[in-house]
């Protein structure tokens, strides 16, 4: 009887302090998901951004793929406890979809395709932090996985990083989400493990 | 070496139905509540709750509309409460003994 745990998940890979308390490693990528996966028509699909005082921007498919792109690696970490390391990502950073939007907002209510939601400060999507992602480790995004396009925001929980975006609501008031309604925590830093409201 | 979708685990997608919904709802309910009629707010369709469409367990089980798809009940258990949001229905029909 040998102990089968080297490799047995595809390439080992050293976490060098990169691992947030409270979570393991896994070499899959497992599928979470509140609803039934949407399939949207890359000529219907749309990202809005709608400010507090009604402003709408929208950008077409064709439009998010005509704005310049960034190929970010960074590590994901669940709040079911696995964590990714060095997933590799092309999309359009939020720093060039709200370069021309004006707000006085502090928050984000990201609204996706199927109805999730989810909240976050406006400034954990700016300075090269997060990312409109299509596509994942040199493929298209799979709809499972939230294509044609999710947000990314690697430093928060992967609850935030909400698959199948479709509009990002800029508000003055901190407005919890699908999973911050219930139970879980507004802000999602995993190296603070906080994973619940009260964490 | 696993395929990167051939190797998702299945943990979060549907395919259950609302009858793993029994063992979460006996710590708040003191019946079985699988057997209940819920109403659904979007619809109006009522639907015993052992029929729901399930996503989950995690992050939290969600139980949708087998008529449209609208989300009638969650339930999220944390280390020390169970949080359940029942905002989807207009009614709970419980049967009782009589």
């Amino acid at each position: 009887m040998s102990f089968v745990t080297r490799g047995f998940h595809g390439r080992r890979r050293d976490d060098d302090g990169r691992l947030p308390p409270g979570q393991h490693l896994t070499g899959d990528f497992p599928v979470l998901s509140a609803g039934p996966t949407p399939r949207i028509p890359l000529d219907e699909w749309e990202l809005w951004v709608a400010t507090e005082e009604g402003t709408r921007h929208t950008w077409s498919w064709a439009e998010l793929m005509a704005l310049a792109a960034d190929e970010p690696t960074v590590d994901i970490h669940c709040v079911t406890s696995w964590s990714k390391l060095d997933t590799t990502w092309r999309g359009v950073s939020l720093d060039t979809i709200l370069a021309d939007v004006e707000t006085a907002a502090d928050y984000a209510l990201v609204h996706s395709y199927g109805g999730y939601t989810t909240n976050l400060p406006l400034e954990d999507l700016l300075d090269g932090k997060a990312w409109v992602a299509y596509e994942f480790e040199g493929d298209d995004l799979h709809p499972e996985h939230g294509g044609p396009a999710r947000l990314l925001v690697p430093h928060l929980y992967f609850w935030k990083s909400a698959k199948w975006v479709h509009g990002i609501e800029l508000v003055l008031e901190d407005t919890p989400g699908f999973w911050e309604q219930l139970g879980y925590h507004d802000y999602g830093d995993p190296w603070r493990e906080q994973r619940y409201q009260g964490d | 070496m696993q395929d990167k979708d051939s190797g998702e685990e299945p943990v979060g997608g549907a395919g259950l139905d609302g009858n793993v919904l029994a063992g979460p709802l006996s710590e708040v309910f003191a019946v079985d509540i699988t057997t209940a009629v819920g109403r659904c707010r979007g619809c109006g369709a009522s639907s015993a709750i052992a029929t729901l469409r399930v996503h989950g367990p995690q992050p939290g089980l969600v139980g949708r509309c087998p008529g449209c798809d609208d989300v009638l009940l969650r339930i999220v258990r944390t280390p020390d409460a169970v949080w359940l949001d029942l905002g989807g229905l207009t009614s709970l029909r419980i049967p009782s003994a009589g």
